[in-house]
């Protein structure tokens, strides 16, 4: 049984037709990338899975248990967490305060602990920053904070939003890097990009999203090598 | 570069300036002329200024409700001033009844105590219910929906209260244990003044804590900054705002027993209007959403109140200043609202904070 299964989904905000039948399956394990356009109902989707947006029609199911009866603050207990597009970090908030944020679902003190531990050795810069307000701090670090917040919650799956907008290059390859270690320590990933060319050499599958629809679906090495895709998304002529 | 500068004033930023100048010269004028004909004692001006921190005890812990429920849904709850309403009245009763058995002098301590808990649990339960009722059904809709609820709520509570016990005024009983006067700095101030002044900066350091400490006050502060966020934290958003207007409702029953136990006018239906509108101007001037702001602006506008109508109008040869009091705290409010809309402490504290 996928991890995650979504059937049919139809978002609709007020009457524009935002998704029109995504399906799409996450195995546990697996980094699976979305990648399309801007205005494809890629945030979207996510949104939808998050259960901030709730579809007309379509189902997901969480190992095979059916989400859409959960309000969106359940589901992070039942372990779906989301890194929003944009990063939203609470800035008047110090960055400690913010991962003690993404653990409010959460009584294991111990666990806590150890995994704050962990997110601080994932992201040293973190530790020497806990203090401090996190608006202040830089937009490398904010999405570091805010992907470190959204693994404090204990996700069994990472949805994440464009974690690479707005980033100088070099930062894009440490966020990638964080991406496939925090992947190998055990989080299975659902990951929106429209840096297309980093997102499919993490990747093990990819989806190609087009005004709302699922247009193509294979694994990341064959997306890669596919003419339409390099011409539409990884800018080769 | 000069040039720039002066096409992007327009007149009325002219008018404006010349405006706060010439407001700035009648009051400079005002206070000199008070001070200097020296018509008032320094311990007159010590009375007024321990009954202004009295009063701006009750103003900031009702615009700590006000404050609260706007940084959390941006929305000003203007039936407030009848959540501390319900609380006084409800609480007068009470008072009475134990002033009749004799208790509210063999035992002031838990006495009051006991006012201040059955009035906090009036108004807590009033605000629960109005943001139930009134207003959780409208989140979502133009901000000008719920204000307006507001006011048919306002209304609905005030003729409840007017219908249920008729529109006469009723007395809390003198605490005599709090009735006496205490030397500070060589003036005689009434105890009742320096404890309700206690024990509000009791409340409000505990609020701040509150919020500033415990998981909910955590929660608080991430829901205002932004719900759906909030949400993916596994944050129960309607239990947050619920717990908002509960702390809010409280916090004005308290002022609303305060209230009675230092002035002598006694609680009716109408009374939590004008302290309601005044301590929404306190929340204004201290910056709306920002707590500390609301407990200074609340502390001055007493001090500013009780203060200014005799320092600075009856400078200026208005009798009877003191009769000009709302009238004052009003035209504050306005004034507030067109030079510095951001109130004292405005965003930047509020970011800079944690
Ligand atoms: N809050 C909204 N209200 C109305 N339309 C929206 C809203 N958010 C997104 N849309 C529309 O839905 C479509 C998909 O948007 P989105 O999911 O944000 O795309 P992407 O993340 O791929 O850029 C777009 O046509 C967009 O204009
Ligand atoms: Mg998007």
């Amino acid at each position: 049984m996928a991890l995650l299964e979504v059937n049919d989904l139809h978002t609709y905000y007020g009457k524009i037709h935002a998704l029109k039948g995504i399906s799409l399956t996450v195995e546990e394990g697996e980094i699976v990338t979305l990648i399309g356009a801007n205005g494809a109902g890629k945030t979207t989707t996510l949104r939808t899975i998050s259960g901030l947006i709730k579809p007309h029609q379509g189902n997901i199911l969480l190992e095979g248990e059916d989400t859409l009866k959960y309000a969106a603050h359940d589901l992070v207990f039942k372990g779906i967490a989301m890194v929003p597009e944009g990063r939203g970090i609470f800035s008047k908030m110090s960055v400690l305060e913010n991962l003690e944020m993404g653990a409010y679902s959460r009584t294991d003190k111990n666990g806590i602990q150890k995994d704050l531990e962990w997110v601080f050795e994932l992201l040293p810069r973190l530790r020497e920053r806990q203090k401090q307000v996190a608006g202040t701090l830089s937009g490398g670090e904010q999405q570091m904070l805010a992907t470190a917040r959204a693994l404090m919650t204990k996700p069994r799956i990472l949805l994440m939003d464009e974690p690479s907008m707005g980033l100088a290059p070099v930062l894009v390859e440490a966020i990638f890097d964080t991406i496939e270690k925090v992947n190998k320590e055990g989080t299975t990933i659902l990951l929106v990009e429209q840096n297309a060319t980093m997102a499919l050499s993490i990747a093990n599958r990819g989806y190609v999203l087009q005004t709302g629809q699922i247009v193509l679906t294979d694994t990341a090495t064959n997306l890669q090598k596919n003419e339409m895709v390099q011409k539409a998304y990884l800018g080769i002529e | 570069m000069l040039k720039r500068y002066f096409q992007n004033i327009s007149w009325v930023d002219v008018f404006l300036r010349v405006f706060q100048i010439a407001a700035l010269i009648v009051i400079t004028i005002g206070i000199y002329n008070t001070v200097t004909t020296g018509r008032y004692t320094s311990a007159q001006w010590a009375t007024l200024v321990f009954a202004g921190l009295a009063q701006g005890s009750v103003y900031a812990l009702i615009a700590l409700g006000y404050t609260l429920v706007y940084g959390i849904l941006l929305m000003i709850n203007f039936a407030h001033g009848e959540v501390y309403m319900a609380g006084a009245f409800t609480g007068v009763f009470l008072a009475q009844y134990l002033s009749n058995i004799g208790f509210l002098d063999s035992n002031p301590f838990l006495g009051v105590t006991a006012l201040i808990l059955l009035a906090g649990t009036v108004s807590t339960l009033i605000a629960v219910l109005l943001e139930r009722i009134a207003y959780r059904p409208l989140r979502g809709a133009p901000r000008l929906v719920p204000l307006i609820t507001a006011i048919g709520a306002s209304f609905a509570l005030q003729y409840t209260f007017r219908g249920l016990y008729g529109a006469e005024f009723r007395a809390y009983p003198a605490v005599k244990a709090l009735s006496g006067l205490v030397n500070v700095f060589g003036f005689n101030v009434p105890l009742v003044q320096l404890v309700v002044l206690a024990a509000a900066v009791v409340f409000m350091v505990a609020l701040y804590l509150f919020v500033e400490r415990t998981k909910m006050g955590k929660a608080m502060r991430a829901v205002s900054e932004d719900k759906d966020v909030a949400r993916l934290m596994g944050i129960d958003i309607d239990k947050v705002i619920v717990t908002t207007f509960a702390i809010g409702g409280a916090l004005a029953g308290v002022a609303g027993v305060f209230n009675g136990l230092f002035r002598p006018q006694g609680v009716y239906f109408f009374m939590g209007f004008f302290p309601g509108l005044k301590a929404f101007t306190a929340a204004v001037l201290g910056g709306i959403g920002n707590l500390p702001g609301a407990m200074i602006g609340g502390l001055l506008l007493g001090v500013f109140e009780s203060l200014f109508p005799n320092l600075i109008l009856e400078g200026l040869g208005i009798p009877s200043a003191n009769q000009l009091r709302d009238a004052f705290a009003f035209t504050m409010l306005v004034l507030i609202l067109i030079f510095r809309p951001q109130g004292i402490f405005g965003e930047r504290l509020a970011e800079k904070k944690a």
